[in-house]
């Protein structure tokens, strides 16, 4: 049972920036616009919030820093898939070459400024954010050690912004309009909605959700971030076309997906796991083996928006 | 004047030039934020740090060589209309393959066994671009995300197979291939040469530039590189025309893998002392075709200069790092080339539109459509 536990715990450390990211994704590519950069957004995200608890972990206390700390993540992913949105939106740009520039700029900006700065690209950090038992939730039995011990804030953020991330695109007047943009945004258009203005919100949500996915990845997981978030970025849009760009089947995606790389992280510490040989690669390559699968057999009837990748033109209308 | 800006050519000429601009401007710029003192003398290396001796000259063909090879696999694929961002893993499972046959084939004769060595190179890449062809063609899948997920399923694959096959624990990456799998230097190492030390120079930045005319000649001289541009145009009438769209979309991708495939074997063949390190990093010349590809228009030739290009400033950021600034500039100026290369599109409209107001002004009152068709005697 504690083996059970502890991998519960590990897999969310792994799940929830996915979520938070691919959810993002989510947002882009509902809007019509796809978004790849999801990769370098983390980066920069991360890079931002970290150098931020880097400077200010002396001057306030634990939690509070961490708050701040993904606020500015947040603003940081904003602020890149600005860029993004222009390319792809103003100047009708290839989206995935667009995506492809913030991928090669951010890991080689952010090594730049932090050598700059403060000489080596590694920002430390004193991870001193994780929760060891919540409140009165962490006593419950079985639930208590699964899902409220060892935790971190950003857990119960990342399940938060899935069920709002649910609400604002089913339950809206703006998550209407924003889908409507992806699927016709000629017939958006027609009934007076600003398509550019829609795609504009749905790439600032995405950068804004993988800035702070980019946080929410390193936090756990180590003490210093050294200019990478592993492919994070690229396996987020994994789950988010496994989790077929519907908001609950991209909870279920992430969770299968932290799943994986939790065995292939932790599997030399369970019995079971290490009686069946399986390297380590096998359970990593699981996730995209699995996509690739699943595209297959749902690619002729994707669930894709039908608009996602081209440039709104209005007078194409 | 005008016939010369209405020509296709130029038009991505000129904005090609235009994406490098600015891409050295950002990067002159973010170089003056981090350290004004060093930043003229710092892009005064980028600049000219590839040509400071000749072992530098040797140097740049050195590393534009794969960086070639994948260009040439990106502007492959796109000449059918499809974008491989797929060339680290076929890159990945290429130089594999080559590193594998170079280290344990070794009954093989020397030249024969660097070529077996290139053919297995070839042939893995090429399998890493038939997944996503065959999706692309029988599945309706999006070749960009299939790539990017044959990608770290290759990345993954190769770190498994060294360490389970030719795993050097003492330097904690594979062995190094044979000699007798190495690419000849054909005497390079004798004129790129500065004091005693040899540029690692070889003999593939020769087969990269067969390769780009090999191409070029597929592309623009043959029935099938025909085919391959028509389905790139529209697919509905190269297939009404009778051209098997499915047959050449698969073989565009295979091709490109290949030549990924191929610029995988030209690296780690290089006898510059190379193994395959266990990462968790996509291999940055798979990426860095891309600039290649659209820096050379997606013509072979043209990638053939770009990638010499990229390499040179590769060259002259290393140089810069003796002034204590990261070499990482040179990744960001590669970035902003690449984000201005995707304006493309709208810098051809602005100037067609330039040279349409031109001609509005000169032929009097008749439409500009029809100007356009006269092809600028005005």
């Amino acid at each position: 049972m504690d083996i059970l536990y502890f991998v519960i715990q590990q897999m969310m450390y792994f799940s929830i920036p996915l979520l938070i990211v691919a959810l993002g994704g989510l947002f882009s590519e509902r809007s019509g616009v796809i978004n790849i950069a999801l990769e370098g957004t983390m980066v920069i995200g991360a890079f931002c919030g970290t150098f931020f608890i880097n400077q200010m972990q002396g001057v306030l206390p634990g939690q509070p820093v961490l708050i701040l700390a993904m606020l500015v993540s947040i603003v940081a992913g904003m602020i890149v898939s600005l860029v993004h949105a222009y390319a792809a939106i103003n100047m009708k740009a290839d989206q995935t070459i667009s995506g492809t520039a913030i991928n090669i700029f951010a890991p080689a900006f952010v090594i730049f400024v932090a050598r700059a700065i403060q000489g080596v690209q590694q920002v430390q950090f004193i991870n001193q954010f994780r929760v060891d038992s919540v409140p009165v939730l962490g006593s419950i039995p079985v639930i208590g050690p699964m899902f409220f011990q060892n935790a971190y804030i950003t857990t119960y953020i990342g399940v938060t912004i899935l069920v709002i991330s649910w609400l604002v695109l089913y339950k809206t007047r703006f998550g209407l309009r924003l889908r409507a943009c992806g699927e016709h945004p000629q017939a958006a258009d027609s009934v007076g909605i600003s398509v550019y203005k829609m795609r504009y919100a749905g790439v600032l949500i995405s950068g804004a959700l993988a800035g702070l996915g980019g946080l929410v990845f390193i936090i756990p997981i180590s003490t210093n971030f050294n200019a990478t978030v592993s492919g994070y970025g690229f396996l987020a849009l994994a789950v988010l076309i496994f989790g077929q760009w519907k908001p609950w089947k991209i909870a279920g995606a992430a969770v299968f997906f932290g799943l994986m790389k939790t065995i292939s992280a932790v599997y030399s510490g369970i019995p079971i796991l290490v009686g069946l040989g399986i390297p380590s690669n096998i359970y990593k390559m699981i996730p995209y083996v699995a996509t690739l699968i699943l595209l297959a057999f749902t690619g002729k009837n994707s669930q894709a928006p039908k608009a996602e990748g081209i440039p709104y033109d209005k007078g194409s209308r | 004047m005008d016939k010369f800006l209405k020509k296709e050519g130029t038009a991505s000429f000129l904005s090609a030039v235009a994406a490098v601009i600015m891409g050295l401007l950002v990067g002159l710029i973010v170089l003056l934020v981090a350290s004004p003192s060093n930043a003229l003398a710092g892009f005064g290396m980028i600049l000219t740090g590839g040509f400071s001796d000749m072992k530098n000259v040797g140097q740049v063909l050195y590393y534009a060589t794969p960086i070639i090879m994948t260009g040439l696999s990106v502007a492959f694929a796109n000449k059918t209309g499809l974008f491989n961002i797929g060339g680290a893993g076929q890159y990945m499972v290429g130089a594999f393959a080559a590193v594998y046959v170079g280290v344990e084939w070794t009954f093989l004769p020397p030249v024969l066994h660097c070529i077996v060595a290139m053919i297995a190179a070839m042939i893995a890449g090429a399998i890493w671009g038939l997944v996503p062809g065959l999706m692309k063609a029988y599945c309706n899948v999006n070749e960009v995300i299939s790539c990017i997920m044959m990608n770290y399923i290759g990345l993954n694959l190769v770190n498994l197979l060294v360490r389970q096959t030719i795993f050097d624990s003492a330097r904690n990456q594979s062995y190094w291939p044979a000699d007798s799998a190495e690419l000849s230097k054909l005497g390079f190492d004798k004129i790129f040469v500065a004091g005693a030390t040899p540029s690692s120079v070889n003999a593939g930045i020769v087969l990269a530039v067969i390769a780009g005319i090999v191409m070029y000649i597929v592309i623009d001289r043959t029935k099938f590189g025909y085919e391959l541009k028509a389905c790139g145009l529209n697919r509905e009438a190269a297939r009404y025309a009778g051209i098997n769209e499915k047959r050449s979309i698969v073989l565009s991708m295979v091709i490109a893998g290949g030549l990924a495939g191929l610029g995988g074997a030209f690296y780690y063949l290089s006898g510059a002392g190379a193994g395959i390190a266990i990462t968790e990093e996509l291999a940055a010349e798979g990426f860095n075709g891309i600039p290649v590809a659209l820096l050379g228009m997606s013509n072979p030739i043209g990638s053939v200069f770009a990638g010499i290009f990229i390499s040179y400033l590769k060259v002259g950021g290393q140089a810069m790092q003796s002034l204590g600034l990261a070499p990482e500039i040179i990744d960001i100026i590669t970035s902003v080339i690449i984000y201005f290369a995707a304006f493309a599109l709208f810098f051809k409209l602005m100037l067609a539109k330039l040279s349409a107001g031109k001609q509005k002004t000169n032929a009097n009152a008749e439409p500009v459509s029809q100007n356009a068709k006269k092809g600028g005697t005005a």
